[in-house]
């Protein structure tokens, strides 16, 4: 009963944490490129580690927050311009490959060992070293506090401060997904995702917008590499092409080409994950699975649960059948 | 616009002037207009060894529907795609090598150069098309397709379009637009369904809709009538007829002759890529050169007379229409 507790309070934890509000914010702006625009961006992780790597050089370079902030943005702009120009002029499949190895790239040179001073190497940079001007902006105060079953840091390293800041991003960014998708930008996106042909018959630059999408979804996967490092490391291969897939499986499960989709969908991804290895780990004796083997069954499980959907539920949880399934053309 | 468009039988005041304006003008491929809305010279496609367009002078007359008409492969579609900008001549001038520049393609709409221009650019300047095989954008409803081919509207740009208010007003004013223009192509119950839902007529009834929105100068249509059910036909013929009664330019690619002789105050003929006819359209029905390259099929029928009405031509329609139906039905 115990252990059983514990999973509950884990999975509990895990919907409130950043960990799980930055792989939402990836997600939002996978939705753009994916979702909205019909782009295959497959190295999502790839602009989260360019914002990560941005944001924690710039500090550590002694910069102010929000200068690291907007150098992280920046970087992310330029990012997207150089997958972008050569590729979106192209058939959808080149971004693929281009964004898939471009990700690919960045994640080696970041654990290169010929860049350590800069990047920490494959063993990374620790939160202290670059953690300091954000904690200092907390207007929490020092202690501990309870809200419900949950006690943390006011501040801390992984405390109320970074929840608070990771969760209100997600509310203030969805708000403005909403607003822009709504619009007859959005429309615009929409369009191009059925048939970009038809669009640049009706007079719309349909690179331009491409370029906007991809730049605006990367830019908030880059937000989400920031919220990712925050209360945690910058390690290189923390952001590879695991993340790129629990971003995907994250939007999908939750439902491409809908607001809260990419956020259900990354609740549900850790909340499923921790259940399943809560329970094998408490029903399934050692002898037949040890803690390292029942992590990797709840990995085998998503992968199961990413299937199903496929098969059964193609629009995802909240997705329109519609408006999007996945597995249309 | 006049709610009452007149289907194939008598001609309005309008036609006749349209039909007056080239009036004396010679049956003779490349012939000058007096009005050109567009000139285009030299466009060459090339598929590999394949030459699939080689017009060498082409001048399509301001205000008057024009009909491209030729066989199968002709090249009406590679030629529209070369005119509006979603294909290069393989003639265009290149900064290294290329043709000279007297022999290079040009063309020029509304007396402005196109060499270049990108197919958006195109649309923008007046020149909207359809596509053969429709594109109807399936997972977005009929009303959202037709407001996508609404220009000017603020709301397109990312910064404005997070502030409703700055975009509702053209908003309101695009939706009114489109309801007219879905009630007149009867459409205006289907608003809110997907686009996808719509039989293959009402989808290309819908594009030529959405086309319309841009209130364009001059509008191409990819085989218009190919799909659509015999009684729709009537109606879009007289919808063409209306356009042009409305002072637009339209340039239609249709291969069935009968259809065009009924509309069209021009016909422009292509056989492999060339233009090998033009005039109105009795005297090119008449055409030796015409009958010989894209008639060999057809030459026992009478492609002067006014089959479309006759009661034979009408129950051949009928017959295709129920295999049509027929073949559907069993996809379902
Ligand atoms: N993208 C392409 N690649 C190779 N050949 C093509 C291509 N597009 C058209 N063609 C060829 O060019 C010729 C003209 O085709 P098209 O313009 O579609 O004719 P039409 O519209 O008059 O029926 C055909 O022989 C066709 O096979
Ligand atoms: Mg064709």
């Amino acid at each position: 009963m115990n252990e059983l507790l514990t999973t509950l309070n884990a999975i509990l934890a895990s919907i409130i944490s950043p960990g799980t509000a930055a792989l939402a914010i990836a997600a939002i702006g996978l939705n753009i490129h994916f979702g909205y625009t019909g782009l295959l961006n497959m190295g999502q992780a790839g602009f989260m580690l360019i914002g990560a790597y941005g944001f924690v050089i710039s500090i550590t370079a002694g910069l102010p927050l929000i200068v690291a902030v907007i150098i992280a943005l920046i970087a992310a702009t330029l990012f997207a311009l150089i997958l972008g120009i050569p590729t979106l002029k192209l058939r959808g499949d080149y971004l693929a490959i281009v964004t898939i190895s471009a990700a690919e790239i960045l994640r080696m040179i970041g654990r290169s060992s010929l860049l350590t001073s800069v990047t920490g190497g494959s063993n990374g940079l620790t939160g202290q070293s670059y953690r300091g001007p954000f904690t200092d902006l907390s207007f929490l105060g020092d202690g501990q506090s309870t809200l419900g079953p949950f006690t943390y840091d006011n501040t801390g390293s992984n405390g109320w401060w970074v929840r608070l800041v990771a969760w209100s991003l997600v509310a203030i960014i969805s708000l403005f997904v909403f607003l822009i998708m709504r619009s007859p930008w959005g429309r615009v996106l929409r369009g191009i995702r059925e048939d970009e042909d038809a669009v640049r018959s009706l007079g719309k630059n349909v690179y331009f917008y491409k370029m906007q999408a991809l730049i605006l979804g990367g830019v908030l996967g880059a937000v989400g590499g920031i919220m990712f490092v925050l209360p945690a490391s910058l390690q290189a291969d923390s952001m590879g092409r695991a993340m790129t897939f629990f971003i995907w499986t994250a939007l999908l499960l939750g439902g491409a080409a809908t607001i809260f989709g990419p956020i259900l969908g990354s609740i549900i991804f850790f909340a499923l994950r921790l259940l399943v290895q809560g329970l094998a780990g408490q029903f399934v004796p050692t002898s037949i699975m040890n803690s390292q083997q029942t992590e990797q069954f709840s990995w085998i499980m998503i992968g199961i649960v990413l299937m199903l959907l496929v098969i059964f539920r193609p629009q995802g949880i909240l997705g329109d059948k519609k408006e999007l399934s996945f597995n249309a053309k | 616009m006049p709610s009452d468009p007149t289907p194939t039988g008598g001609m309005t005041a309008q036609g006749a002037a349209a039909k007056a304006s080239i009036a004396g003008v010679e049956s003779v491929p490349g012939v000058a207009k007096p009005d050109a809305i567009l000139t285009v010279d030299n466009v060459v496609r090339r598929f590999g060894g394949m030459t699939a367009v080689d017009v060498g002078h082409l001048e399509v007359q301001r205000g008057i529907i024009t009909a491209l008409i030729g066989p199968n492969g002709a090249g009406k579609t590679t030629f529209f795609n070369l005119i509006t900008g979603f294909d290069k001549p393989s003639s265009a001038a290149k900064l290294i090598g290329g043709p000279k520049a007297d022999e290079a393609a040009r063309s020029q709409f509304n007396g402005k150069s196109l060499s270049g221009v990108g197919a958006a650019q195109v649309a923008k300047r007046g020149m909207v098309r359809t596509f053969q095989l429709t594109k109807a954008l399936s997972r977005m409803t009929v009303m959202e397709n037709m407001r996508l081919g609404a220009k000017d509207q603020p709301g397109e740009n990312l910064l404005v379009s997070v502030i409703k208010p700055l975009w509702i007003a053209r908003e309101r004013e695009i939706t009114a637009q489109a309801e007219d223009l879905l009630a007149r192509f009867k459409l205006l119950d289907k608003k809110d369904d997907m686009a996808g839902s719509l039989s293959g007529g009402q989808k290309k009834l819908l594009e030529m809709a959405r086309a319309l929105m841009s209130e364009p100068t001059m509008i191409m249509l990819d085989e218009p009538m190919a799909g659509v059910n015999p009684a729709l036909t009537q109606s879009l013929l007289g919808h063409i007829q209306s356009l042009r009664d409305d002072g637009m330019t339209v340039l239609f690619v249709e291969h069935d002759m009968h259809m065009v002789r009924h509309i069209s105050d021009w016909v422009v003929v292509m056989a492999e890529g060339k233009v090998v006819a033009e005039g109105p359209p009795t005297t090119v029905m008449e055409d030796q050169a015409v009958i010989d390259a894209y008639l060999g099929a057809h030459h026992n029928t009478d492609l002067g007379d006014d089959a479309l009405l006759s009661d034979e031509v009408a129950e051949e329609l009928a017959k295709e229409v129920e295999e049509e139906d027929k073949r559907t039905e069993g996809d379902a």
